[in-house]
């Protein structure tokens, strides 16, 4: 199986004030391609700041890190949101989506960085709404949408530039447990048909078991007896 | 044009917080037009001087006269080509509120000096028929009511006593800029009531009003002129025009200085609210920023975004305090009377005003904008609005 993340001696610290704080310790890790895994681990044990590094929005203090080959580490800063706008896909816990922009629009968005027409912009935007059952909220804002309707336009968006990677940070964190259901299930279709290599944290058991591995961080350290293969259970 | 669907949303996004901000910057931008035609008003005088015509004072001071028989050796000095005279009378129409400019002139030659006032040539030949004849501006005449025959009184405060003048002539300015609330009368008249009332005072001028051939040789013609009564009993002071009005400008300068300030300081002032505004606006939409930044947006994006919001509001809000000055200022100077005889909104002062307005919306931006494009993404992302 290809390794599309691969993760060596791979630290992070922050500065605070006169203090270096250290939050990833010589993380060694490998994903493959199409691999549904989630990050577990206590707050503060470096998950999300693992997730940052390897969706280029944030980078290591040391070590290397190749995502499909790329250092992305060594990239400059415009070549890394380029890379971005075109590998990763970003699901939030707060579904970020911009409230002022209707469900079709916020979609839209990533799709304004491509050479994409109007018209096959709107196609893509179409299909994915589709794909996520929300096409018959296409005109809605944000503000008109549940919880779980607004993480499923956020999952839209994620997807729409057909990225290599989805990250997840706590997707289902806000969400009440049918919608969590839902828009794991959804994740899930989207690892199990569409072969999408899916990244999330999550501190929540019920939403790790939808993955395939998962991995638990303490103190900003891999617990290497703590890496697992389970069999996903589908919901 | 997504930018600008973007841009326009956000702007919108809080109505009354931009309602309120952009009712700021009317405000302020009405006031610094205001304040701006108001200095303009001040140089009126000078502005609208002719580079052609000199003024011939005594040179200790304006208060002293000029005897009457200078004139014909003014006329023999090259490079002059007409010369009048004028007096300032100084009296009051029924009481001290009621001020404006009283000229005793001769009425051969001044108004041919000055063609900027236009009077119907049957008004004029009605004025210099009758001793008593006054020529009015427009100006005085619509705010007193005044028509041609009408008598006006005047009370005299230099030359005490009770004057009548009759309205044979109402002249209208060539241009806007031309001061229509002057009040003009026969030189002739006055000399002989002074000549029965104060003999000593007699036959003198206040001004001599020269008309050149060209206006490069001003200076040079200037100097003519008062090195032919120089060491006599009346030394001369010769200036052009323009000079002899910022005379009178400068010893007003502090106010007008002030006045220059102080419609600067508003502009400053509403800089700072709406700087606060944008930084109110940015701080809320942190994690959206960064999440455009994390889908793969550069930051001159949202460097466009928070630009071109602040701009949006600031130009539209100054377009229409520069819309409003027109009638601000015409509803100003009705309740001013006289004091400004010319109040024109200037082309210049409305570029003054979008130019403030753009500085307005520009400055505003910039430390919420860096702010916006420097701030890491995944500290962005943290945020809450």
């Amino acid at each position: 199986m290809t390794v599309i993340v691969e993760a060596r001696h791979l630290s992070k610290s922050y500065r605070r004030g006169e203090q270096l704080v250290p939050v990833l310790t010589d993380i060694n890790l490998d994903i493959a391609e199409g691999e549904f895994l989630a990050l577990m681990g206590p707050s503060g044990s470096g998950k999300s700041t693992l997730l940052n590094l390897i969706a280029g929005i944030d980078r290591p203090s040391a070590g290397s890190l190749r995502v499909q080959g790329l250092d992305i580490a060594a990239l400059s800063e415009s070549a890394l949101a380029a890379w971005r706008a075109a590998a990763v896909g970003f699901i939030f816990q707060f579904y970020n989506l911009l409230p002022v922009l209707t469900a079709f629009e916020n979609v839209e968005l990533p799709l304004l960085l491509t050479p994409l027409t109007r018209r096959e912009r709107r196609e893509h935007v179409e299909l994915a709404l589709a794909m996520v059952g929300l096409a018959d909220r296409a005109h809605h804002y944000p503000s008109e949408l549940s919880g779980g309707q607004q993480q499923r336009v956020a999952i839209a968006r994620a997807i729409i530039t057909d990225p290599a990677i989805l990250v997840a940070d706590e997707p289902t964190g806000d969400l009440d447990r049918v919608s969590a259901a839902d828009v794991l299930s959804l994740m899930n279709r989207l690892n199990t048909d569409l072969g999408k290599t899916i990244i999330m944290v999550t501190h929540d058991q019920r939403a790790a078991r939808a993955a395939r591995r998962i991995v638990h961080l303490d103190k900003g350290v891999l617990s290497d007896s703590d890496v697992e293969v389970e069999t996903a259970v589908s919901h | 044009m997504y930018a600008l669907k973007l841009i326009l949303r956000n702007a919108l996004r809080h109505k009354l917080r931009t309602a309120l901000t952009m009712l700021g910057i009317v405000i302020a931008v009405l006031a610094f037009g205001l304040l701006q035609t108001v200095v303009d008003a001040w140089y009126a005088g000078a502005n609208a001087a002719s580079d052609k015509r000199l003024i011939t004072r005594n040179a200790i001071s304006l208060v002293f006269p000029l005897p009457i028989s200078y004139r014909d050796r003014l006329r023999q000095i090259d490079g002059i080509k007409s010369v009048s005279f004028a007096n300032w009378f100084g009296g009051v129409y029924i009481n001290e509120r009621n001020f404006f400019p009283q000229f005793a002139v001769d009425p051969q030659t001044y108004f041919a000096l000055y063609p900027e006032y236009k009077i119907a040539p049957e008004q004029l030949k009605a004025f210099l028929r009758d001793r008593r004849g006054c020529v009015v501006g427009r100006k005085l005449a619509n705010l007193y009511g005044w028509k041609l025959g009408d008598v006006i009184p005047l009370r005299g405060t230099i030359y005490t006593g009770n004057w009548e003048f009759v309205v044979r002539a109402i002249y209208d300015g060539r241009d806007t800029s031309t001061d229509t609330a002057i009040f003009f009368f026969q030189w002739d008249y006055l000399n002989e009531a002074i000549n029965r009332m104060y003999p000593r005072r007699a036959n003198s001028v206040g001004v001599f009003v020269l008309q050149i051939d060209e206006a490069d040789r001003a200076a040079e013609i200037a100097r003519k002129v008062d090195a032919t009564f120089k060491n006599s009993l009346a030394e001369t002071l010769t200036e052009t025009e323009k000079a002899f009005q910022l005379g009178f400008v400068s010893m007003t300068e502090a106010i007008v200085l002030a006045i220059r300030i102080v419609s600067f300081l508003v502009i400053f002032i509403i800089m700072a609210v709406m700087a606060n505004t944008m930084a109110m606006s940015t701080r809320e939409r942190l994690s959206e920023y960064a999440t455009l930044k994390a889908i793969g947006f550069r930051p001159g994006f949202l460097l466009l975004l928070i630009f071109g919001e602040s701009l949006i509001i600031a130009l539209i809000a100054g377009t229409v305090g520069c819309l409003l000055t027109f009638p601000v200022a015409r509803t100003f100077v009705a309740h001013t009377g006289t004091l400004f005889h010319v109040f024109n909104v200037s082309s210049q002062t409305i570029l003054m005003q979008l130019g403030a307005a753009f500085v307005i919306g520009t400055v505003a931006a910039v430390v919420p904008s860096l702010r916006a494009a420097r701030q890491g993404i995944a500290e962005g992302l943290r945020a809450i609005g």
